[in-house]
């Protein structure tokens, strides 16, 4: 009896190899960035160390949704969301349980303009005109993917260690 | 038959087998482009047979199994957060894809209001701060602008109003604490919603320092008048004041603090020594020591 050809076999394990690389790569690759302050209003100057960190978390934030989406845990959300903004994902994935959904939202760009620096220093806002792919699993099974461009609000306010995102919003075009 | 004919038959039952052996193509997908959060929509569909409508955004997720061609409602209050959503119509066969927006209501439900600090000295100029995040009933920030309307009022003088617009739903403002100590009322409304905080506003600093001396027991008793700031306020009890007394190149310090606006020690009595009082950077008096004998 004749075993399998190993021709196929390797062309097999090769494809493979370049399909998981490929998803290696789209997993892990970087979203181009692009921030802007200029027109911050408020009376509070933004030292460029506040800004590194404002946008640092802000990107980490974008990461924490897309895993605790596309994961359907909450949990996920705890180090980079607060307030209604954590209220308002947590139920989303809730809901995501209930009807077997998961979604995955993989950042491409961001073009950040900071718009307000909060006179006591409690609250920064930004908008992001942000481009990103959204992937929709029904139990298990990618059903559909759409490149989205879309202009997004944040508030962020600062915790212990870290700037949290408390309000989370896209706005219309 | 003719041969033509046959052929042509023949073509046609193919070509309807095909039609109805394949599952059904999922068509056109129309809906509104952007919605008000909480109010009723409709998606119309286009084709035949089942299909599965994804309504998926960060703020929320739906799905409805629909019969192609028909109108899919979405009653009111089902598409309550703001943001943007894909729409997928995925059939057997085929998927459709569409976007929309929804749209915060414009009516203020909820005022996110940070009044800073919530204690300062009086007659600080721009000292207070307040930040208004303007939100509606379903929690979404109200981008479009609003008038928000600030006021101050303290236990003396007039109250301090300002309005300012909200801008992609925040307004703030700075104002100057009263020259009199006291809690002061700090009220902001949105529409027919207001919030209010307690801003606690303390005596400054002393403006002048005024101490006298007497003889007591072998020793000297110092007190101070009663302290005020430049307003006129008796100052907070606790306020450091610092005696020093100065005597044949020795220097004895007594750091005291205030009770009930005055400040009270005694120093040992030398012939000749030289006793002054500070606080802060507030200067008193000086007293030249000498025995009543």
């Amino acid at each position: 009896m004749k075993g399998p050809s190993p021709r196929p076999v390797k062309r097999l394990l090769a494809g493979a190899s370049v399909l998981l690389a490929t998803i290696f790569i789209f997993a892990f690759e970087q979203p181009a960035v692009r921030v802007s302050s200029t027109g911050l209003a408020g009376p509070r100057p933004l030292e460029d160390q506040t800004r590194t960190a404002l946008v640092r978390d802000y990107l980490a934030a974008w990461q924490s949704m897309d895993r605790a989406l596309g994961e359907n845990d909450a949990s996920l959300l705890d180090a980079d969301f607060v307030g209604v903004a954590k209220e308002k994902l947590s139920s989303t994935i809730e809901d995501q349980q209930k009807l077997g959904l998961r979604t995955r939202y993989q950042d491409r760009s961001h073009d950040v303009q900071l718009v307000f620096y909060s006179p006591e220093g409690l609250s920064i806002q930004l908008l992001d005109t942000v481009e990103y792919d959204v992937q929709l699993m029904d139990h298990d099974r990618l059903k559909a993917t759409q490149q989205v461009r879309a202009r997004y609000l944040a508030v962020l306010t600062p915790t212990e260690v870290r700037w949290k995102v408390r309000i989370f919003q896209a706005l219309p075009q | 038959m003719k041969p033509g004919i046959a052929f042509t038959l023949a073509a046609c039952f193919v070509a309807a087998t095909t039609v109805f052996a394949l599952p059904p193509r999922v068509g056109a997908l129309e809906l509104p482009k952007t919605v008000v959060a909480g109010n009723a929509f409709s998606v119309s569909t286009e084709g035949s047979g089942e299909a599965v409508l994804y309504i998926v955004g960060p703020g929320q997720v739906l799905r409805r199994k629909v019969q192609l061609g028909e109108e899919v409602l979405f009653h009111a209050g089902e598409v309550h957060n703001a943001g943007h959503y894909s729409v997928f119509l995925v059939g057997p066969s085929s998927t459709q894809s569409s976007e929309f927006e929804v749209t915060s209501t414009d009516q203020a439900s909820t005022l996110s209001f940070l009044a800073k600090p919530s204690r300062l000295p009086v007659d600080v100029h721009d000292g207070i701060s307040g930040v208004v995040y303007v939100l509606d009933a379903f929690r979404n920030l109200i981008t479009q602008p609003t008038a928000a309307s600030f006021e101050l009022s303290g236990l003396g003088g007039a109250a301090q109003t300002r309005s300012a617009p909200t801008r992609n739903g925040v307004a703030w403002i700075e104002l100057d604490s009263a020259a009199k100590a006291g809690n002061a009322q700090f009220l902001v409304h949105v529409d027919k919603v207001s919030e209010k905080r307690i801003v606690q506003e303390v005596p400054g600093d002393p403006c002048t320092l005024r101490m006298s001396a007497r003889q007591s027991d072998g020793r000297i008793e110092l007190e101070t008048d009663p302290l005020r700031d430049c307003r006129g306020n008796t100052v907070s009890d606790g306020t450091i004041v610092t005696f020093t007394e100065r005597y044949d190149g020795g220097e004895t310090t007594v750091d005291v603090p205030l009770k009930r606006g005055v400040a009270r020690t005694t120093v040992p009595a030398h012939d000749g020594s030289v006793i002054s009082a500070a606080t802060g950077v507030v200067m008193g008096n000086e007293i030249r020591w000498r025995s009543q004998r």
